[in-house]
Formats: C-alpha cells, structure tokens, sequence
C-alpha cells in the first residue's frame, strides 16, 4: 500500500467516523427503539387476537413487507411533501427505519410469544393470575428470550440499513464518504474503508449479543 | 351438603363426545381417585372444572353457590380458580422462575400479598414438600419428581379448598412416582379435600376415600375405595380391574 493510500485514510478515519458516531449510531438507537416498541404491541395485539386491531396490524406487516425500504424513504421524504406534509430528512430516516424494521421485527416477537407452551399460561390461570400478569410475569419474559437472537439479526441488519437515508440527504457515515470520494476520485480505499467501520459496530453488537443470551439464559435450556 | 357438586356436564371437541352427562359430589375431607382408560374424559373433567376447558353445559355448586360452567364470566371463573389449585400432569412450573418464585409468584401477584409474607409461606411449603434446600433452582434444575412436587407447593399456597391432580405422576420416571405420591399421601391424611385423575391403583386403593370409574364420558360405578376394589357392582368395573393386575 502506498504512503499516499495509508495518509488518505488516516486523513479520512474521524471523518467518517464521526458522521458514523452523530448520525449513524443515533438513527440506529432511535429507529430501533421505536420498532421495537411497534414490534411487542403489534405482536400482543395479534396474540390476543383483537378484533380489527388485528387486521390493521396484519396490513401494516404485509404492505411493509412487501415493499423496498429505499422506495418508502422516497414516498416519506420525497412523496409526502406533495400533499403538505414535509418532514425534515433525519426523523423522516428515523420514522421509515422504525416503522419497516418494527413489521420484521413484530413477526418475530409474535412467535416467539406463540413458542411459549400453552402450559405455562394455564398455570398461570390456577395460580389465578390474570391475563396481564401471566403476560407480564411469564409468558414475556419467556418469549424475549426466545426473541433476542433474531432480534439482534434485526438491529444489525438496520445499522448497515441506515446507509440508505444517504438518499434523502441524512448525512451519516456513507454520505460522508461519498463527499470525499467526489473530492479525491479514490473509490476503492475509501467504501473499503467505510465497509470496515460497519464492521466494527455490527461485530461490537455480535459481542452484546453474546453478553445479553448470557444474562438471559440463567434458567436453563428449555 | 357436598362442598362440591358437579350436575350434568358435557363436553365435545367437534363431533367427538368427551363427557356425556356426569354428576357427582365432593365432600371436604374427601379424596377422590377418578380413574379410567385413555380417552375416557377424566382429564377434561377435571379441566372443565377448573376452567382450563369450557364445558358445553354443567352446573357447579360450589361452596352453596351456583355457577354455570358453560357461560360464567371471567371473573367469576377467576375467582373460583382462586379456591382451587391445579396440579398438571408435566408439571407447568414457571420456566423462568425459581422453585420459590413458582410457589410465590400466585400470592404476590394475584393475591396480592406482601413478598415477605409470601416468601416465608413458600419456604413453608416447600418445607412440606421436601425442597426447602432446592427454592433457589430453576426448574430445568428439577428432576421430574422434584418439579412435581414444588407444583403441589404451589397448589398448596394459595390455601385452596380442593386441589385436582391430573395424572400427577404419569410424566415421571417409575422411581421418581413414590416421592410424589407420599406427599399426596401426607395431604391426604392432612384433610385436604383431593380429586385426583389417576392410573395408580396402589394410590386409588390405599389413599382415597372414594373411586369413580369413567368410560366414554360416563359414570360406570362410583363408591367407597373399599367397596370398589373388593367388591364392585359392575362388569365393567371387574374387567377394568382384572386388566389391571395383568399388567
């Protein structure tokens, strides 16, 4: 490697970074925060079997789904201004990211609820716990066990994801190094670069990961 | 008066009908083996009666007051629930709760007692059921036997007035049965008024007070342990009794 390649790169790294830090990293936390709210009511929603309730969430998942996330950043950012409503790009980023990953992510909490055994809620039932309180008590905390590890496949894959609010002008991490590739023409170093910081924080969520089946798995295989 | 009658219930599951028409009585004190082969309806009997399945139609008389098993609302069935406690054939402990916390867990939450209180009473529970020193395993940690009983610690906790046990050992290894059915032993001669669903003669014969023999949702012959084992009415009964002593 070149002496001008490893100054490039050494000049580039907080550059990147530091994008990566104020923008990446808080659009994660927001959009997964918010789909992770989305995700246990739509999936307490289904699991109840709430009438109506029901069938909208079922359509939420279905449409979200179904649909590319770059093409729902276009129709939030893009789109919506046409009929009046104009949202500044970060929390339009924050809002899409939410509402896609929580339909993925929704689907997982949902089964992982119904990979709770019946036995346990009836138990709960003769104890005469209510519904809350087996939900509560029992049957949640079972299921986000079960949950955490496609949960976490779920936030990895929205930290690479949030490369793609670069398209409606949230200057994060890939942003950032598009600008310097505009200025240098030096491609190859450069997105090579920017692949091996996503790779620092998806590998420090592997580690997180590990940590949190740790903590949870404290009661023994099922 | 009988602490508990059951009048005429019934149950299908689609075309299939499980319970055809029973009745019966439960006095306080009293402990009943409900026996019969697969399939018989001994389960959903004893489901049908804590809620766990809803009957088709069936009255209960419990305590004096009526209550309609097909239609009673939920917190009509929660609050008969809170008289009863269940213990299930594998067992149902709380998986992410500690042998302690699965016999608190009811007081604390739905009865709600202090946790000090509730604490103590587990441990005087699980004193009785031999597994004070296990409170602290979860129930992974448990053999079979000893998850069975911290359920019957957990039954027993809430200060119930009947308890019904459903196949309480038909889960558990041959040399895990004895260490359950000698704590129902010790209920048994406490008082504590029992309807166990149960393939332990042994049990049936030596422990309970009275016997029902249930066939294809019915009533074949009900009487005292004794009368039943040396001296019952019905074919049936003998050829259910001759089969098993060849086995």
């Amino acid at each position: 490697m070149s002496g001008d390649t490893i100054g490039l790169l050494a000049d580039s790294f907080m550059k990147i970074l530091i994008p990566g830090l104020k923008m990446t990293i808080p659009l994660t936390v927001l959009s997964f925060s918010i789909a992770l709210f989305i995700s246990v009511l739509v999936a307490l929603i289904q699991f109840a079997d709430v009438p109506v309730l029901r069938q909208i969430c079922r359509f939420y998942i279905w449409f979200v789904r179904g649909t590319p996330l770059l093409v729902q950043l276009y129709v939030v950012f893009f789109g919506l201004p046409s009929v009046g409503i104009m949202i500044d790009a970060f929390p339009a980023a924050v809002l899409v990211l939410g509402l896609n990953e929580g339909a993925y992510c929704a689907e997982t909490v949902r089964s992982s609820l119904e990979a709770v055994p019946s036995g346990q809620f009836e138990a709960g039932l003769c104890c005469g716990m209510n519904y809350a309180q087996i939900m509560w008590h029992v049957v949640l905390p079972q299921a986000f066990r079960t949950a955490v590890p496609p949960l976490f496949n779920s936030l990895i894959s929205m930290v690479k994801n949030t490369s793609l609010a670069a398209n409606i002008t949230v200057v994060e991490m890939f942003m950032a190094t598009q600008r310097i590739v505009g200025r240098t023409y030096r491609a190859m170093p450069l997105y090579l670069e920017v692949a091996f910081i996503y790779l620092i924080f998806s590998t420090a969520l592997s580690w997180l990961q590990r940590w949190c089946e740790k903590r949870l798995n404290h009661y023994g295989g099922v | 008066m009988a602490m508990l009658e059951i009048r005429n219930i019934r149950k299908s599951f689609g075309e299939n009908t499980v319970l055809k028409d029973i009745s019966f009585g439960v006095d306080k004190g009293d402990v009943i083996s409900v026996l019969g082969p697969s399939g018989s309806g001994k389960t959903t009997l004893l489901r049908c009666m804590d809620f766990l399945e809803t009957a088709d139609s069936g009255i209960m008389v419990f305590d004096g007051e009526e209550i309609d098993l097909a239609k009673a609302s939920r917190a009509r069935q929660s609050e008969v629930r809170k008289k009863c406690g269940f213990v299930f054939q594998n067992y149902n402990l709380f998986l992410n709760k500690t042998a302690l916390d699965n016999v608190t867990l009811g007081l604390t939450s739905a009865r709600k007692i202090n946790s000090a209180e509730a604490r103590e009473r587990g441990m005087e529970m699980l004193r009785k059921v031999g597994l004070e020193r296990r409170a602290d395993r979860y129930p992974n940690q448990l053999s079979g036997g000893q998850q069975q009983r911290v359920a019957i610690a957990r039954a027993l906790a809430a200060v119930p007035e009947i308890i019904y046990f459903d196949e309480p050992t038909s889960a558990l290894d041959p040399e895990l049965i004895g260490e359950v059915l000698s704590v129902m032993r010790a209920l048994a001669e406490d008082g504590m008024t029992m309807v166990v669903v149960t393939h332990e003669m042994g049990f049936a014969r030596d422990v309970s007070s009275r016997v029902m023999l249930i066939e294809h949702g019915l009533i074949v012959e009900e009487g005292s342990a004794r009368d039943f084992f040396e001296n019952p009415r019905e074919e049936r009964t003998r050829a259910f009794l001759r089969r098993d002593q060849n086995n």
